[in-house]
């Protein structure tokens, strides 16, 4: 479990990192926390020739507000957003869904822009992204862009972000007066992997329920208030379209059962911040 | 005397081992220092369950910078014999594949270089050409017509088959109110030590001797199996251990075959190797607990006495019969009745092997998969005949005065009082259990109480794995029995004492417990006792049972220091006697003075007559030869061969265990939470009780991960699929929920100390106990291990919501086990059925449309070679890959047969496509296929491996597409894959 011969760039500064990033393409990986690539690294899953550390880039690691979004930089590590003052009332979704991010250790090390880009279909960063209809912030040496996040995640650990292209930043819409959120999950063991993972968020005439782990990538749908056998026959539907996967961990049945009941009550305890 | 001497016995003193451990200066194998010129090894392992190895071509590897020596099955084949096996079976033991790998993870080279780093360079540089063999890894299937052999030599998979009779079974079983039976599965878990194996080897060759250092941790006949397979007799086989190691739980016996690797690669280098497993390789192929199918039957009276059993027991040994197997299926011959009076038994043994790792010692060593049969078996017959589970443990219980007891099977139980231990346990948490039940299933939860009994043998008899041969071949073999313990005692020229052990431990706090024993015997504070634990087997004192298994610490090692002590204390009262001027008997020892009783003026410092004999040995009374060293050898003559009948007294001790559990199941998420968890322990005398205690919350832990979380599981193709600990998963402190221990103490009256084991109990009555209280909680009758989620939900499913009609049509359920990765998805392209056809045969097409493609070769019409790096995001490899086409049916449908293969692993699978005219001019490409994949990326990227493959077919598509209608990208429309 040792890494093949790779070369370590630190750079100074972002224009620094995109310029290496348009010299070696698809050879370069940017490195932020390392939480998932040094693993893949150590296992010669992957071989990049290159490594860009962007951690000493200044002013990456400060989460700022921009208006309605929340916008956390690259070098923001996971456990610094969860750690931010009043988090829990500026985005509660972000609130109740780090803690089941990895472990204190994990999240330590690993950064938010990081779980973004490494696109697992189980993770909660991509989950309230999507859940939130937030924002992915790219960008090269040529050019900026900025995607919704359902445009951003197109499978399992594959994005719409070019090989000269980073994550600048990530930015969530703070929470909105007059709307629920909730955020639940189930797990083998607290830390894993989600089975399912759920987040809802409520308004006053719209249901909004994304979920995790069961298809390639995060899926959101959205429904006008329902409740009882409409909103059973809902989720019964989405679970069906999600087109559960199987594994050792679940089947796909219990993970549509998880759609079907998670879903519901997570949908419930949002409705009820709510009220 | 008594009264004195015992003080720091039986209290939980702080461990001596605790500061060094705590602060990181533990001197584990990897912080030990080495010579210089050490090189490292990696080993390049097989990514087939099952394949012939054509050939292995090394010389790119070996040109590499920093690269010493590649070494391959044959090179380890002309400097060593086969590993000698307890079966008597011309299966070929290779701790390396010589020209056949018969499990994925099995060693098939190993590059010797610089650094670990440059090792493993070299190991993705040679290229092994392997033919696929059809791979069998169901024990049953093994037995099975037309199952692929894998020992041609041996002729069959089944390797042994022995039926035993104790008693008249057949008339018990005939003259029986009821029979009730039950069929078990028990799954394959490991130990999962913190610290993986570790060797690091030299080769004299002036000398012709091997000197190893390794975390193994016995038991030591395994010396003798490595000093025959590296051809050197035993005083050229130095074997040391680390002063600490991270764990074993049996599992570091396993590091054995790689001492006969690392040492040779070190004589081909000429220099020192070293070589530290990795999590991967230690999950894929250190040692599994055997998977056993079980089926137990009971000749049972009305009331729910059980007159006899009848045990069928497959034992699955993996690929190859590894000493000291089958010895999990044997260790519990003796106490196959477990805690009950049944006097009647038939048995039938049978040993098979798979195309999977090789088993061995895992913490409760074959205990888990009796006691899961019997317990669940009690249970089953209170439920069927509507009787209460804890009387019908009761009803069969062995009385209390009738140990030592003879079992059936030839275990001579020396002690125990079952029925107050069981009454004590009930007495102050049974109600409270039926009162939070009787709650929950008002309020409509599932909540179940499971109990279980179980006789926890401990320091194993040598001799009980020849049980396995026949009488005659036990004459023809010689007898073999006993379980020698040996201990040393010194004392330096200023009157300190020293203990030294070969009991090898991996973290238990031997040191801790020997230190009070012998400080005890001395009348010395318990920290002024230096014991030292690091074993060379070219120095010490040491034997074939010496090491760290059968729980056999407590009763037998410490025991050996309690005897050696004693001997040289009693010497001592006699120089003490000669100098006080007092009777030998009127010396005592306490407070670090020696002195006679009753005079307080006849006392003397414990150093001046310690001392004694290295300064003035003239002084030395009649009697006494000498008081510097003494070494005791404790063999219990209870360990006897087993008789011409089969009778074995497997084990010296028997502990008893009773738990209790209160489990509710969450249906909707199949979640089990674990209410109330007593435990009743048995163990004899406690020498330590907070060890005792942790190694009682450490076994309940270990069994929790064996109930709901842990499996070595592989595909039916014999794809590894557990080789990370994100797929193989163990319980942390969170999932751990604290439990109740109690104790009662009948003293062993076969051991020095009247102590018996207790290191391996819970992980042989806690999965059944769990298993128990989910089946009452759930009212179901087949439950196999682990309980996950999935597994759990099925239990208490109700029939499925269906898919709704809008929806797509149903998709055919996956048979169970069946892990295959199966797709279908249709791509739109605009460009008619003959054109895509075109393009599908042609070469060039094919080389730009198959993702990652280096290069095409077209060896015919439908048969093609290429070069191609597949993967998702990050993830990729380089692979060879071969595609042919068949059943063809131009233009409208193929058949396409692909395999890759690469470092990151292998990979097959077939797909149909199918052409269909879109009625605009283009065609609607149609898809299903099935793949399996195996090797590393098997082992590591289970949860991912169904989308991954999903992307890259979705990807070959979608460049067909696109290839199809270029510049009409608008047109490509929708392309999906869906999962069936």
């Amino acid at each position: 479990m040792k890494p093949a011969p790779f070369d370590y760039l630190r750079v100074g500064s972002l224009d620094e990192a995109l310029a290496a990033l348009a010299e070696h393409g698809s050879e370069a990986r940017i490195i932020a926390g390392g939480q998932s690539l040094l693993p893949m690294l150590n296992m010669r899953l992957a071989k990049p020739a290159l490594l860009i550390d962007i951690m000493g880039v200044a002013g990456l690691g400060e989460v700022r507000r921009e208006g309605a979004m929340i916008v956390v930089p690259a070098g923001v590590r996971q456990a610094a957003l969860l750690q931010r003052p009043g988090l829990a009332s500026e985005q509660p979704l972000l609130a109740a869904a780090l803690p089941w991010l990895g472990h204190y250790q994990t999240r330590a090390r690993g950064t938010v822009c990081g779980s973004a880009a490494h696109a697992d279909p189980s993770a909660e960063i991509p989950l309230c992204l999507v859940a939130l209809d937030g924002e992915v912030r790219l960008r090269s040496r040529r050019k900026r862009r900025v995607l919704k996040a359902a445009d951003f995640f197109s499978g399992m650990m594959v994005t719409d972000k070019a090989d000269d292209e980073l994550i600048e930043a990530v930015a969530f819409p703070a929470a909105r007066p007059g709307t629920g959120y909730a955020f639940n999950e189930v797990a083998r063991r607290h830390g894993d992997f989600a089975i399912v993972g759920c987040a809802a968020m409520v308004e006053a005439g719209q249901i909004h329920l994304a979920v995790a782990g069961v298809a390639d990538k995060s899926e959101r749908r959205s429904w006008p208030r329902l409740d009882g056998s409409a909103l059973d026959d809902a989720l019964n539907a989405f679970a069906w379209e999600l087109d559960a996967r199987e594994d050792l961990h679940a089947s796909a049945r219990l993970r549509r059962d998880l759609v079907r009941t998670l879903g519901r009550s997570t949908i419930e305890e949002a409705g009820r911040c709510l009220a | 005397m008594k009264a004195e001497t015992i003080s720091w016995t039986g209290q939980s003193v702080e461990r001596v081992e605790d500061a060094a451990l705590l602060t990181g200066r533990g001197r584990f194998i990897d912080d030990l220092g080495t010579r210089p010129g050490t090189l490292h090894a990696a080993i390049l392992r097989s990514p087939h369950a099952h394949a012939d190895i054509l050939s292995i071509e090394t010389k790119a590897a070996a040109a590499l910078p920093g690269v010493v020596a590649i070494v391959t099955g044959r090179d380890l084949a002309k400097l060593t014999t086969p590993m000698v096996a307890g079966l008597k079976i011309a299966a070929e033991n290779w701790p390396m594949a010589v020209e056949r790998v018969r499990y994925v993870g099995e060693p098939v080279a190993i590059a010797v270089a610089e650094s670990r780093y440059l090792a493993e360079d070299a190991l993705d540089a040679i290229e092994i050409t392997y033919k696929p063999l059809k791979a069998v890894v169901d024990p049953i299937a093994s037995m099975g017509e037309g199952a692929p052999v894998l020992h041609e030599k041996a002729g069959a998979n089944l390797v042994s088959d022995r039926r035993f009779r104790y008693g008249e079974p057949a008339a018990a079983f005939a003259a029986a109110a009821h029979t009730i039976s039950v069929s078990i599965a028990y799954p394959r878990n490991t130990g999962s030590p913190m610290e993986t194996f570790g060797v690091l080897a030299d080769y004299d060759p002036h000398e012709d001797v091997y000197d190893i250092l390794a975390n193994f941790q016995g038991p030591f006949s395994i010396h003798t199996v490595l000093a025959r397979a590296l051809k050197v007799p035993g005083n050229r086989l130095r074997l040391r251990m680390p002063p600490d190691s991270g764990g074993s739980f049996g599992v570091k016996q396993g590091v054995a075959p790689y001492a006969v690797l690392i040492g040779v690669a070190a004589r081909i280098a000429g220099r020192p190797v070293k070589w530290i497993e990795d999590r991967l390789e230690h999950l894929g192929a250190a040692v599994a607990a055997t998977n056993r199918v079980t089926t137990l039957k009971a000749a049972i009276s009305a009331q729910g006495r059980i007159s006899a059993l009848d045990w069928d027991q497959i034992e699955d040994c993996g690929a190859y019969p590894r000493a000291p197997e089958p010895a999990t299926l044997y260790r519990m011959h003796g106490n196959m009745t477990g805690a009950y009076d049944i006097r009647h038994v038939a048995m039938r043994n049978r040993v098979v092997l798979t195309n999977k790792a090789p088993t061995g010692l895992v913490r409760g060593f074959g205990g888990p998969q009796v006691y899961f049969a019997l317990e669940r078996l009690m249970q089953r017959i209170a439920v069927e005949l509507q009787l209460d589970p804890l009387d019908v443990i009761r009803r069969n219980l062995i009385p209390a005065d009738a140990f030592p007891y003879r079992t059936a099977t030839g275990a001579l139980y020396d002690s125990g009082d079952y029925q107050a231990a069981i009454e004590q346990a009930v007495a102050g948490h049974l109600a409270e259990l039926e009162q939070r039940r009787d709650a929950a299933r008002a309020a409509g939860r599932h909540y179940g109480i499971g109990f279980a009994a179980a006789v926890e043998p401990s320091v194993s008899n040598m001799g009980y794995i020849t049980t396995v041969l026949t009488a005659e071949e036990r004459r023809k073999a010689g007898p073999k029995n006993g379980a020698q313990a040996t201990a040393t005692v010194s004392i330096d020229p200023v009157g300190s004492v020293s203990v030294h052990v070969a009991s090898t431990p991996q973290g238990q706090g031997h040191r801790t417990v020997l230190a009070q024993v012998v400080a005890d015997i001395f009348g010395l504070p318990h920290r002024e006792i230096r014991v030292v634990a690091d074993l060379d087997t070219g120095k010490d004192a040491w034997s074939i049972a010496s090491g760290n298994y059968s729980s056999r610490f407590a009763a037998a090692v410490a025991g050996a220091a309690h005897l050696a002590a004693t001997r040289l204390r009693d010497k001592l009262a006699l120089i003490a006697a000669d100098q006080l001027k007092a009777k030998a008997g009127q010396i005592g020892f306490a407070g670090g003075a020696i002195f006679a009783k009753g005079h307080p003026d006849k006392t003397i410092p414990f150093g001046r007559i310690a001392a004694l004999c290295h300064w003035s040995p003239a002084l030395l009374p009649e009697g006494v030869d000498q008081t510097i060293r003494e070494t005791a050898f404790w063999a219990p003559p209870q360990l006897t061969a087993p008789s011409e009948g089969d009778e074995i007294n497997s084990s010296l001790c028997h502990g008893f265990i009773f738990d209790m559990a209160g489990v509710e199941v969450d249906p909707a998420n199949g979640k089990a939470r674990i209410d109330r968890y007593v435990t009743m322990h048995d163990c004899g005398r406690v020498l330590h009780p907070g060890m005792v205690e942790g190694q009682i919350r450490g076994g309940f832990a270990q069994a929790l991960g064996a109930t709901f979380y842990e499996e070595l599981a592989y595909a039916e193709d014999g794809a590894f699929l557990t080789g990370t600990f994100a797929d193989y998963l163990l319980p942390t402190a969170t999932e751990t929920p604290d439990i109740e221990i109690l104790h009662i103490e009948t003293p062993s009256p076969f051991t020095p100390l009247g102590t018996k084991g207790v290191g391996e109990g819970n992980c042989m009555s806690t999965p059944v106990c769990l298993a128990n209280a989910v089946a009452d909680a759930l009212g179901v009758s087949d439950i196999n291990l682990p309980l996950t989620p999935a597994r759990l939900a099925a239990l208490a499913a109700e029939p499925e919501p269906a898919r709704p009609a809008t929806s797509r049509a149903a998709a055919p359920a996956a048979r169970a086990g069946d892990r295959s990765l199966r797709g279908e998805g249709e791509a739109r392209v605009a460009a008619a059925p003959e054109a895509i056809w075109t393009m599908l045969l042609d070469v060039d097409t094919l080389a730009s449309i198959i993702p990652g493609c280096h290069g095409v070769q077209k060896l015919s019409e439908t048969h093609f070679k290429a070069d191609v790096t597949l993967g998702v995001g990050p993830v990729k490899g380089r692979y060879k890959a071969e595609i042919k086409l068949s059943d063809l049916d131009e233009p409208r449908a193929a058949t396409l047969t692909g395999s890759v293969s690469g470092a990151l692993g292998t990979g097959g699978g077939f797909g149909r496509v199918t052409l269909t005219p879109d009625g605009a001019g283009g065609t609607v490409i149609g898809y299903a296929y099935e793949a399996a994949v195996g090797g590393k990326v098997a082992a590591i990227g289970g949860r991912l491996l169904d989308g991954a493959a999903k992307a890259i077919i979705g990807q070959f598509f979608a460049a067909l597409a696109r290839k199809a209608s270029p510049g009409r990208p608008g047109l490509l429309a929708r392309l999906f894959g869906r999962r069936v």
